[in-house]
């Protein structure tokens, strides 16, 4: 019997393969990268901006509306990304084309497909935040050299969501639960999360719950390094990195184990 | 734990003994013997249900083993799974194909989940389109191939880390009769190559076509073993006499075929005379005055085998 030398094999391989299917679209969907902060920011930052100055809006730090908003949605878009990226992907590894059991077939671990997933809705949300953060300075939005720090905290607000998210998914069966994390998971949390207006304009008894929640802090953090403003506040700036940084390790952590379990199931 | 010589090599590829898959109080697998010698083509035959495919997911090393000895290549799943799946072609009972990319880059990406070079992946791809008679259809998308070209770029998939040993679950289920021939020409062709093959089945003719010997399987045991031949030697007669009654007639018959064959079966919608001359057996029937509808004698087949053994035809 020949020697059985451990096979060359790591998560990069299952990050090779998302590639190979990203290829295949990503004109398309980088156009949507560049077009989704166009009209975001023309549309609420200077449309509705354009309102929300007129008034005295002491509540926003003193700052127009659109330089407010835009690292806010940076951080909120990075949610949503992730979480598509996170749902039917992994749905569709697991159940629909089963992709994830060919690979599992091979030397490839359970923690090499979640593992190289995650690697991959990384890269993915590197390249979505890379291209809003231009567009911000490009809106003239940002007032930090700082914004270029956003990017890696908007990709970690992402992370936050894609891991605990990806793990949900290695449980499912069918779609159906899908609809209801959007709908009552991440459309909440884009609206009542900071994105559009400070937190403490919430009713008291909703603050609270805002503070549990990743995308309040990832928002906080966003916004903190695009105004520039981490400086006067470091030990926050670092209980947000903190809360974002737990969710990411406790989500990846269940998404490895997880998906290996539904592997070993079949 | 039983403890049997090894009979066929000093070394099998596959070694079972007492093996087991249990699912909570459910008995997927109980306690099966078996081996499987270096280029030799071995059947799992049995009906759904009767624990194949849990078997070959233990085999390869993808489910864990719940008590007995199970050894593939020469090595515990428990403790070098990915070492062992590194040397395996698997082809699965569903298709795992991805529809999104195209015939080519599934071989390709499959190659490099084994570490394979880019350079290494592509060389090997064509050859296996080639092998496959999928070369013309090599930059379409999977998710437009017919069910028979899906089967075949899977098991050429299977074959891209050039394993020693292939599993295949139930390789032609689903399948039209002229793509399963074609496929049958290419796993044949595969165990003429020294490939040692694997696979489960409920198709008698393919058990009959590709293996050289072959377990049948009820409620997670085996049930007999040995070659199609021998088994049909043993379990059954040299020819079937099959007769169709019109309805109702059948039941009246009682006694009245005593004595025409080795063996009767009475099925649902036919009757089995087992005998070693078919004709003589069918001319008998119509001696006693008898006059079934319809009258077929037939070599006898596995299917026979595994309705002696079960009590039941395979097909349910």
């Amino acid at each position: 019997m020949a020697s059985l030398a451990h096979p060359r094999t790591t998560f990069g391989r299952v990050f090779e393969h998302r590639f190979r299917q990203y290829r295949r679209t990503f004109r398309a969907s980088l156009f949507s990268s560049f077009l989704l902060p166009v009209l975001f920011l023309t549309a609420m930052g200077l449309g509705l901006g354009a309102y929300v100055d007129d008034g005295t809006s002491e509540a926003l730090g003193g700052v127009p509306y659109l330089v407010f908003l835009a690292p806010g949605l940076l951080a909120a878009t990075a949610m949503q990304s992730a979480a598509f990226e996170a749902t039917f992907p992994i749905m569709g590894g697991l159940v629909w084309n089963r992709t994830f059991h060919a690979m599992f077939a091979t030397p490839i671990s359970g923690r090499d497909v979640a593992l190289g997933n995650l690697a991959w809705i990384t890269v993915r949300l590197t390249l979505i935040t890379t291209v809003f953060t231009i567009m911000i300075v490009l809106f003239g939005a940002a007032s930090s050299p700082l914004i270029s720090l956003a990017i890696p905290a908007a990709v970690l607000t992402g992370l936050a969501f894609a891991a605990p998210i990806a793990a949900f998914s290695a449980t499912q069966r069918t779609v159906e639960k899908f609809n209801a994390v959007f709908r009552f998971g991440i459309t909440p949390l884009f609206l009542f999360s900071g994105t559009f207006y400070p937190v403490d304009q919430l009713p008291l008894l909703l603050q609270p719950i805002a503070w549990l929640t990743p995308l309040y802090h990832g928002v906080a953090l966003t916004r903190a390094l695009s105004l520039g403003t981490i400086t006067e506040q470091p030990i926050l700036a670092l209980v947000h990195l903190a809360v974002l940084l737990t969710f990411v390790g406790v989500g990846t952590v269940l998404a490895v184990r997880n998906i290996s379990r539904r592997l070993v199931r079949g | 734990m039983p403890h049997l010589p090894d009979a066929t090599d000093p070394s099998p590829l596959i070694h079972a003994r007492g093996l087991t898959k249990r699912f909570g109080s459910f008995t997927a697998v109980d306690a099966i013997d078996f081996d499987v010698a270096p280029g030799e083509s071995f059947g799992f035959l049995g009906p759904n249900g009767a624990g194949k495919t849990s078997a070959m997911r233990m085999i390869g090393c993808v489910s864990p083993v719940t008590s007995g000895t199970l050894r593939v290549l020469g090595h515990d799943p428990a403790s070098h799974g990915p070492q062992i799946r590194a040397r395996l072609g698997v082809v699965p009972q569903q298709d795992t194909l991805d529809n999104e990319l195209t015939v080519r880059e599934n071989l390709v990406i499959y190659g490099r989940y084994f570490g394979l070079s880019r350079a290494e992946c592509g060389r090997r791809a064509d050859e296996l389109l080639d092998f496959a008679q999928l070369a013309e259809r090599s930059g379409d998308q999977v998710e437009h191939m017919s069910g028979g070209m899906k089967r075949r770029l899977t098991i050429a998939r299977s074959l891209i880390n050039e394993p020693e040993l292939m599993l295949l679950d139930e390789p032609t289920t689903g399948l039209d009769p002229q793509a399963r021939h074609l496929l049958w020409d290419r796993l044949y062709r595969l165990k003429q190559r020294g490939v040692t093959l694997v696979l489960t089945t409920h198709y008698m003719d393919e058990a009959e076509q590709l293996c050289d010997r072959l377990v049948v399987m009820d409620k997670a045991k085996i049930v007999a073993e040995g070659s199609p031949r021998s088994l049909i030697e043993r379990y059954s007669t040299r020819e079937v006499t099959e007769l169709r009654f019109a309805p109702g007639i059948g039941e009246t018959l009682d006694g009245r075929l005593e004595g025409l064959a080795e063996r009767i079966e009475h099925l649902p919608d036919r009757i089995l005379l087992y005998a070693d001359d078919g004709e003589a057996a069918a001319a008998a029937v119509h001696q006693r005055g008898l006059q079934p509808e319809a009258v077929l004698v037939r070599r006898s087949s596995l299917e026979d085998v595994f309705l002696r053994l079960t009590g039941r035809s395979l097909a349910d």
